[in-house]
């Protein structure tokens, strides 16, 4: 693990500064023949292509006229004010001569543009995560100012392009064949490296599911290309490149990952760990239809059968709960869960809990929140003796509030807690369901 | 049958630190154990010889030390273990990690089935098994929580899916990822240990799987780890005072204002 940041200085780009050029016979352009951001205007004056530019200073450097100079953003100024603050000492050259190399492999970068998002599906139903990273991809999107474009892949699926359009994408690479009826590593990661090969993105996110993780494992490998997993925080940085935030050793500490010099930049991102963004009805788009020269018979893998876990009224589902009341190793034993039931019911929650509790056998793992669980975002979320260990936390701390209760007034969990009270759960929550019924039966008589 | 296991030694615990004043990890005195969603692979892979005969051979890419995970995997049934080591593996991220992995899988050669474990507990990721899958040009099948059958070059297997079961038929050879409902690891035995004891095991460097020195290491990595940090707390939090009736009372305020109540 590399321990530093490294601030890397911003190269800029070539602009003709009005009025200087001597129309000296295109030489600026020959000398950009790597990137060819240059072409010349009637007058023999050059158009740069600010989108094609790398930034390697040729243009500047043969100019005799001293017409072309390189342009900062104020964000990149400021680094380089920054820099050049730190190095009075140490006189460095100006900005580094780029070997050919290193000018091909900038070539070869730039050519990548956009982000995408991988809307994912079992038997045409989307899986929500899509959407939260169609929320998050837009932000980059606009950060780089470049297009938000969807991939479906899957059979009779249309409709989830117009849904990818309401939570703003503005293109949909759509690939709709029987091939794709279920998901098969094979043919679903053939079929998005075609796509990237053709149309070469920048970023490619992928929802950190079970199938997203092998899929987006499967198509790194053939592209040889980075892929961060399980991501919390998405980001540009000052040189385009996407930074990329990820727990490590179960949320002790963060890392800050980057793909520099592949692209395109691969990331999974787990459910509720985005917010979903609003949905938007009347957006509309471009759908790009794609076929693949494939046939079943190049696949042998088969899907015989889907079993859908029964949802009866029995199985909850924690991550999607708004309210969540939630139990520790502090509830001491399986029957006190009964008590947290109670203030569930009264609030419209779902009784969840952590993995200690788990492990004691007092609740089944489908309740778990935490990096071995369940992660959620609920409205509200009720920490009933729950010390809060780090991966606890990082399953639950983006809830909106947090509500702990817990008798050792250094527990972890009132770092986070935006409501802290010291004190038994057991005793202190049918406190709360009872004031809760008071203050009902009270409203019921006053309104 | 030859089955070929792929697991990982890693840290025993997640409680890493960060030592503040150089910015490094602190991993001093931190135990190393086998990544326990491998012991899964393990022993489905000692089950399938059981039912089916062959050979079950274990493979780590890892340090010099990692080859007594290797001997605990003898204990419990496995038959051989080869340790990938070299010091041009040092730094590799997930992609550079399914290379090495896949020329020594390629090595072994007379293989029917990939076993790994659905993803390690310090690295997280899942993606080493669908990378080695791509670079061998064989099918992945991931989360499989029950071996129906293998016959005639089919596999048959449930597999979990986040709406529930899949019941898939894949050709052999395959790789595939095991989830913890497939099975309880077995304890070593008497005799395990014993075999364990005087196992040979074999070790391949760079050299002898013919690796590009390029496709390997901080070299082979496409991705980067720029900078490591503790998690920011950034909550403002109220502790509630008083008795706990006043407690319970304010805090029941505050619901109030959220319109729970």
């Amino acid at each position: 693990m590399a321990e530093e940041k490294k601030i890397k200085k911003p190269r800029g780009i070539a602009k003709l500064i009005e009025g200087k050029c001597i129309a000296c016979g295109a030489r600026c352009q020959s000398a950009c023949n790597k990137a060819n951001a240059i072409e010349m205007n009637e007058n023999g004056e050059p158009i740069i292509d600010a989108s094609k530019c790398i930034g390697c200073r040729k243009c500047v450097k043969i100019c005799p006229a001293e017409a072309i100079e390189m342009y900062f953003t104020p964000e990149e100024q400021k680094i380089l004010d920054e820099l050049a603050a730190q190095k009075t000492e140490a006189a460095e050259p100006e900005t580094e001569d780029l070997t050919a190399e290193e000018i091909e492999a900038l070539v070869k970068l730039k050519a990548y543009k956009g982000v995408w998002v991988f809307v994912e599906q079992t038997e045409g139903q989307p899986a929500e995560v899509s959407w939260e990273l169609l929320g998050t991809g837009a932000e980059l999107a606009a950060s780089l100012s470049v297009e938000l474009c969807s991939v479906v892949i899957g059979q009779d699926v249309e409709l989830l392009c117009a849904e990818s359009f309401s939570y703003g994408a503005s293109k949909v690479y759509l690939m709709d064949d029987p091939i794709f009826k279920y998901y098969r590593t094979e043919p679903y990661y053939k079929a998005i490296h075609y796509l990237i090969e053709k149309y070469k993105p920048e970023i490619v996110l992928f929802g950190a599911t079970g199938l997203g993780r092998d899929l987006a494992g499967a198509v790194a490998t053939k592209l040889e290309t980075g892929l961060t997993a399980d991501c919390t925080g998405l980001a540009i940085d000052e040189n385009g490149c996407l930074l990329q935030t990820r727990p490590a050793f179960g949320g002790n500490i963060m890392a800050t990952i980057l793909t520099e010099r592949t692209r395109p930049q691969m990331s999974t991102v787990r459910p509720y760990v985005m917010p979903m963004p609003e949905k938007n009805d009347t957006g509309t788009g471009e759908i790009i239809r794609e076929s693949m020269n494939a046939n079943e018979e190049d696949f042998t893998t088969k899907v015989l059968e889907i079993i859908r876990d029964s949802k009866s009224a029995e199985t909850v589902d924690v991550a999607t709960a708004q309210v969540l009341v939630s139990g520790g190793r502090g509830m001491c034993g399986a029957e006190n869960f009964q008590i947290l039931q109670e203030l569930a019911d009264e609030i419209g929650g779902v009784v969840a809990c952590s993995r200690a509790v788990v492990e004691a056998g007092w609740m089944p793992q489908e309740r778990q929140v935490g990096q071995t669980g369940k992660t959620v975002r609920p409205n509200i979320y009720i920490a009933c003796g729950i010390s809060g260990a780090i991966q606890h936390l990082v399953g639950m701390q983006e809830s909106d509030v947090i509500i702990a209760i817990n008798q050792d007034p250094k527990a972890p969990i009132f770092e986070v807690a935006t409501y802290g009270i010291v004190g038994n759960a057991m005793k202190v929550i049918p406190l709360i369901t009872e004031r809760i019924r008071e203050l009902r039966a009270k409203k019921a008589v006053g309104g | 049958m030859n089955i070929v296991v792929c697991i990982k030694q890693v840290p025993s615990t997640t409680e890493v630190k960060i030592n503040s004043e150089t910015n490094t990890l602190v991993r001093e005195g931190v135990e190393s154990i086998i990544n326990p969603f491998d012991t899964y692979a393990i022993e489905e892979g000692v089950r399938l010889k059981e039912r089916f005969g062959g050979k079950v051979t274990i493979l780590t890419m890892g340090p010099p030390q990692a080859d007594i995970a290797l001997k605990e995997c003898i204990e419990v049934g496995a038959d051989e273990g080869i340790l990938v080591s070299d010091r041009a593996f040092a730094g590799s991220d997930t992609l550079a990690t399914s290379y090495v992995l896949s020329k020594a899988i390629e090595k072994i050669g007379d293989y029917d089935l990939v076993i790994s474990g659905k993803q390690t507990m310090d690295g997280d990721t899942g993606q080493v098994g669908p990378g080695i899958a791509q670079r061998l040009g064989i099918p992945f099948v991931a989360y499989v929580s029950r071996v129906d059958d293998i016959s005639d070059g089919k596999m048959k297997a449930e597999r979990m899916i986040d709406e529930g079961h899949e019941v898939v038929e894949a050709p052999v050879p395959c790789v595939m990822s095991v989830s913890k409902e497939i099975n309880v690891p077995r304890l070593p035995s008497l005799r395990g240990k014993m075999k364990a004891k005087s196992a040979q095991l074999t070790v391949w460097s760079a050299q002898d799987l013919g690796i590009e020195d390029n496709k390997v290491g901080l070299a082979g990595s496409p991705t980067f780890v720029m900078q490591i940090f503790s998690p920011k707390r950034e909550r403002q939090s109220e502790m509630l005072e008083g008795s706990s009736a006043e407690q319970v009372s304010a805090l029941c305020d505050k619901l109030s204002e959220m319109k729970v109540v």
